[in-house]
Order: C-alpha cells, then structure tokens, then sequence
C-alpha cells in the first residue's frame, strides 16, 4: 500500500483540470517516469512554482472539481511519479477520482469549510499530513515562531475504494474476482 | 417507482455489486485509441495477462496524431496495431480508414440502445445519443476492460434537461449544449446522467444529439444520453435491417424494441430543468472553462488568429454542411488561418460530393485528414503563445490547442462566421 504521510502542496484554485496536470502533448510517453519533469507545469496558481513546489510533496490540498476534463490516468500517474499520493479537496471529476483508487492513490473529500479552514491555518507554512486509514483521520500539523498548529478531519472512503487502495488497484482486484 | 434509462441499463447488466453503491457491469463495447490504450496493452503484457474478453466486441483507431508525427507516436501506432492484430480486432482502423473516434464508431453502427461502452477517452459519453450508458474512463478501467469485459460505475443519479420549442435561425445543438453547461456549471452533472429529451431533441438529428451528448463531461456528466426513438431506428436502420446483421425486419419492430430504453414517466430524477429553445442565442465560450458562456454578440469583435472546424463534437457532415453555407463564396479575413478536419473518411467523401470541400478550399480553409488533431495541441494545428482560435471542438482549458493559446468555443456556422470576419462574428 502506499504511503499516505507527508508534506502538503496547497494549490488555492477550483476546477484544475488534466491538461494543467499534464499536458497533452506528453501523452506520446509510454513510461510513467518520462511524465516525472512536465507535472503542473502550465499551471496558474498565484505563488505556485512547479519547479521548486512539488519535490518532496506527497500530498495536494486544493478547492473543488479538482481533475476535470480528459480521462488521461497521465495525470494521476505525474502526480505518482512526483511521490503525490493523496489529494484532499471540495470534490473531484468523476474519471480522475476512479482513476486514483484504480492505482491504490487516494482523493478525497473535506466540505467547503473544513479546506478553507485548512487553507487558512496551514497555506504559506510547511506542513505536515498524517493519514489515519483505520481511524478514518487526516491530520495537519505545522510550526509557525515556535507556535504548533494543529487540525484532525474525519474523512471516508467507500468500501469499493478502500478495498482498492489495499489491493494495489482495480486490474489486480478484478483479476482475482471476474 | 418507475426508472430512468440509465437505471435500467444498469440493472441489465449487472455482474457484481462488490461494496454499496459501485456496480460492476458487463460491457457491450470497448472502444480503444492510440493515446491511451497502448499503455494498457504494454500494462497487460507485462502483467503476463495479454488477452482479450471478446475481439468482436472491442473496436480500435488511430485517430489522435496520425499520420505519426514522430517517433513516439509511430510507436504509439505500432502497440495498438500490432495488438489488434495479435487478437484478430477486425473492426480496428488505421491510415486510409481512420476517423476520430466518437464520429467512426457510430457511423459504422456499433452502438446500440441499451449497451454499455467504455473507452479511455472522456468523450465516451457522445454514444449516449444512441440511448446506451457510454462513459469515460481511465487506462486502468479500460485495461480490465479490455481483459474481463467489465466495468465498476457508482450507481448513477439522473438529471433530466427537456428542451422544447423550435431552434432560431443559426442556432444549433452546440449553442444549447454551452447554454446548459453555463446554468449548471463545470461540474453541475458531476456522477450524474444527463438525460436530454423533450420536443426539440425529438426532431433533432442523431449528429446534433451527439453534440449534445458529447459535451455531458464538460459539466462534469457521467454519460449523455437521449432517448431512442424512430431517429435512432433511421440511423442505424442499414445496419440492423434485412441489408445489415438482419435483427429486425421492419423499423416498426425495432423502434418497439428500442421503446424498452425509455425513462419511465414516473421515473425519479435528481433535477429536471425545462429549457425553450426558441429563447436561445448563438453563444461562444471566453475564458478557460466550458461554463464560461456568452452570446456571440457580446464577444463580436474579439480577433482570432486560427479558426478550427472538426472533433468529435462538430467535425460530422451536418457541421460541414453548416459551416460551408456560410463560408459559401466568401474568403477567409487576411491573417486568419482556417483548418477544416472532417471527422472520418465517409464525412470527407460526402462532403466532396456535396462540393464542400471546394466551398472550404475556395474559402481559403486548409483540409486535413480525418483526426483529434488541433482539438488537444497534439498535432496539426497548434497555437503559439497568445494566439486565438474560434474552435468547433469542446474545450477551452488555458493552453489546451498549444501552450499559452486560447480557444473560443462555438458553434459551426459561428466558427465560420467568424473566419470570414477575422473576429467573432454571428452568423
């Protein structure tokens, strides 16, 4: 299974959609590991730098409609191949949210509040999440002038996904079933 | 309680209901391109799982960038080719037969009322104008596809658009389909049917319902679909008729058996809009989201370096016709470059016939072969930083025809409207 720890990437917008993820015109590679270089790198987001932002992230914290448009797993696997294994947001397009539990990754959900709220206490400083699967928590921490801040979140994933993310993904599951 | 199309196609084909709400359904089509499925099969082979659940019911094309342009996409090419080759895929189209995807595969008649189809392309969901459940999916699904045969799908909720009233002079089934994605926004639909009936999809053509369906995953939509009806049976009439497979004998008894993928009246919906179209306007995308809508003649003025008429939403006959009425004997503004693609092979024959063609080349249009092309910038029509392109085609995302370019989506006799003007124009 993956792993699920470690240092948030804020990205402050709605509706980031697979061709800002990874642009089309990378879809000609046939490794996930070509993609590693080209991950966000059209992307506006106010403050973001896709060439110093994303190495040592394992997870995104964005707003709503995160993976809108093309059904490209490209995109999952960039964010893969960039250690990015969860993605916490308002909500999902439908293609990119099975796409992720297809390869045992994880994008859930938090309501509107509970991202502006982490958004609020944790955008701009180095912050840490930690995933609780058996007790269904994700948790934030980060230090600002000695100062801790910390949040814990519920949050659920569907029978189906999590069975998913145990698998290593949906070929090995239906393999083994159908 | 009566049921909505999508829930009886569900409940049809159900193989498994693993946890809650996700169904695994048996599929009726696979349908491959070269972007996304050789990923698949490279995936399988390694995995030591190269097979396929049933040659008949998978169908292929090369359609994003062919011919090649490089290396990398020959190779593209060589995987899927190879591999339909491996697994005798008969209907598999290369050079020469090739068209883009979601305008071949109708037109060669593999949709039907009722099936399910996947494919590893969000566009799926145009064959939902045929009254089936055709979605999206990524290569991962479309791989277990392509092994079992099967797909998992949350059980879908069903929003019904009843669109009624008579269609003004120059307004098409693109200009309602923006309008809706407008009121419901990009993900209005999200996990939900859009189901579009009502008196003016009645009398729509099978190539505009597909526009229509088309466009579903631009608000987010699982599956578009409209309802069979004697339009469908039309269409689809020289390929399951006496001169096709011979299913049926009359078009009164496929059309009542067609009738069975009908919404029931009392079916329960998740939202119902009531749409008269008689109150819309020609309408063009700005920004960089499809929802971002509105009417060509609040956006008249705005200057376009390149206009794109094709893709899977507007590259059909229908659209060409459309488009070249307008275009007829007029030239293309100086400085503007038009691109024509005719979506598939019989699209480009017909319009030959028809004297189409010329009224685009007279015009100044420069015609491709049939390909996604300029639609995604993977080849044939890319835009440098800071151009414009009025487009037939369905996105509009930031740098989507070519990094730093922006697309203005539209109708076909807007787009060609406007390649006359050189700015956005009404037609």
């Amino acid at each position: 299974m993956n792993n699920f720890n470690g240092k948030v990437l804020f990205l402050d917008r709605s509706d980031i959609n697979t061709d800002e993820i990874i642009p089309a015109k990378y879809l000609t590679e046939i490794s996930k590991e070509a993609l590693k270089p080209f991950c966000l790198e059209d992307l506006k987001v106010e403050g973001f730098n896709p060439k110093t932002d994303i190495a040592g992230k394992t997870a995104i914290v964005t707003r709503a409609n995160f993976g809108c448009g093309s059904s490209r797993e490209h995109a999952p696997w960039a964010l893969e191949v960039n250690g990015i294994t969860i993605v916490v947001a308002e909500g999902f397009a439908r293609i990119f949210r099975q796409n992720m539990y297809n390869c045992g990754m994880i994008a859930t959900e938090l309501k509107a509040e509970e991202i502006d709220e982490v958004f609020k206490t944790f955008a701009g400083l180095e912050t840490e999440l930690s995933v609780d699967m058996a007790a269904g928590t994700l948790s934030f921490r980060a230090v600002k002038n000695g100062a801790v801040s910390e949040k814990k979140y519920s949050f659920k994933l569907g029978e189906f996904e999590s069975a998913l993310v145990s698998a290593g993904g949906w070929v090995a599951y239906a393999a083994a079933n159908y | 309680m009566g049921k909505t199309l999508a829930q009886k196609i569900f409940e049809s084909h159900v193989v498994d209901k693993p946890f809650g709400e996700a169904w695994v359904l048996k599929l009726d089509r696979v349908f491959c391109h070269e972007i996304t499925t050789p990923v698949a099969i490279n995936d399988l082979v390694s995995r030591g799982m190269d097979t396929v659940f049933d040659p008949d019911k998978i169908k292929a094309v090369i359609d994003h960038v062919t011919p090649a342009k490089d290396s990398k996409t020959a190779e593209q090419g060589r995987v899927i080719r190879k591999w339909a080759e491996r697994h005798a895929i008969k209907d598999f189209f290369d050079i020469g037969k090739n068209g883009v995807c979601h305008a071949i595969f109708p037109e060669k008649g593999f949709v039907r009322p009722g099936f399910t189809v996947i494919m590893g392309d969000s566009h799926t969901c145009t064959h939902g104008a045929f009254g089936a459940f055709a979605a999206g999916v990524g290569t991962t699904d479309l791989e277990v596809g392509i092994l079992k045969g099967v797909c998992a799908f949350q059980y879908p909720g069903t929003i019904r658009f009843e669109l009624d009233g008579k269609f003004p002079c120059g307004v098409t089934p693109k200009d309602a389909i923006l309008s809706i994605i407008k009121m419901i926004g990009v993900n209005g639909a999200t996990n939900k049917v859009m189901e579009f009936a009502g008196s003016a999809i009645d009398s729509m053509s099978m190539e505009g319902r597909m526009t229509m369906c088309n466009m579903a995953i631009e608000a987010g939509g699982t599956s578009g679909v409209c309802m069979p009806d004697a339009v469908t049976v039309d269409y689809l009439w020289k390929f399951i008729g006496p001169e096709g497979e011979g299913v049926y004998r009359t078009k009164e008894e496929a059309l009542a058996d067609f009738k069975k993928w009908h919404s029931d009246p009392d079916a329960q919906y998740d939202a119902v809009h009531k749409i008269d179209v008689s109150t819309l306007s020609p309408v063009a995308t700005f920004g960089f989201k499809p929802d971002q809508v509105k009417t060509i003649k609040e956006l008249a003025g705005t200057k376009v370096d390149q206009v794109y008429i094709g893709s899977c939403t507007n590259g059909r006959i229908e659209d060409l016709r459309q488009a070249a009425a307008v275009l007829k004997a007029k030239s293309v503004a100086p400085g503007v470059r038009g691109i024509v693609s005719p979506a598939t092979p019989a699209v480009y024959q017909q319009a030959m016939e028809e004297g189409i063609i010329k009224i685009f080349m007279d015009a100044g249009f420069c015609v491709t072969n049939p390909t996604c092309g300029a639609c995604l910038g993977m080849s044939n029509g890319v835009l440098a930083d800071g151009e414009v392109c009025a487009s037939t085609t369905n996105r509009n995302f930031f740098g989507r025809m070519g990094k730093g370019g922006t697309v203005h989506l539209m109708s076909p006799a807007s787009a060609a409207a406007t390649a006359i003007a050189g700015s956005i124009c009404e037609a």
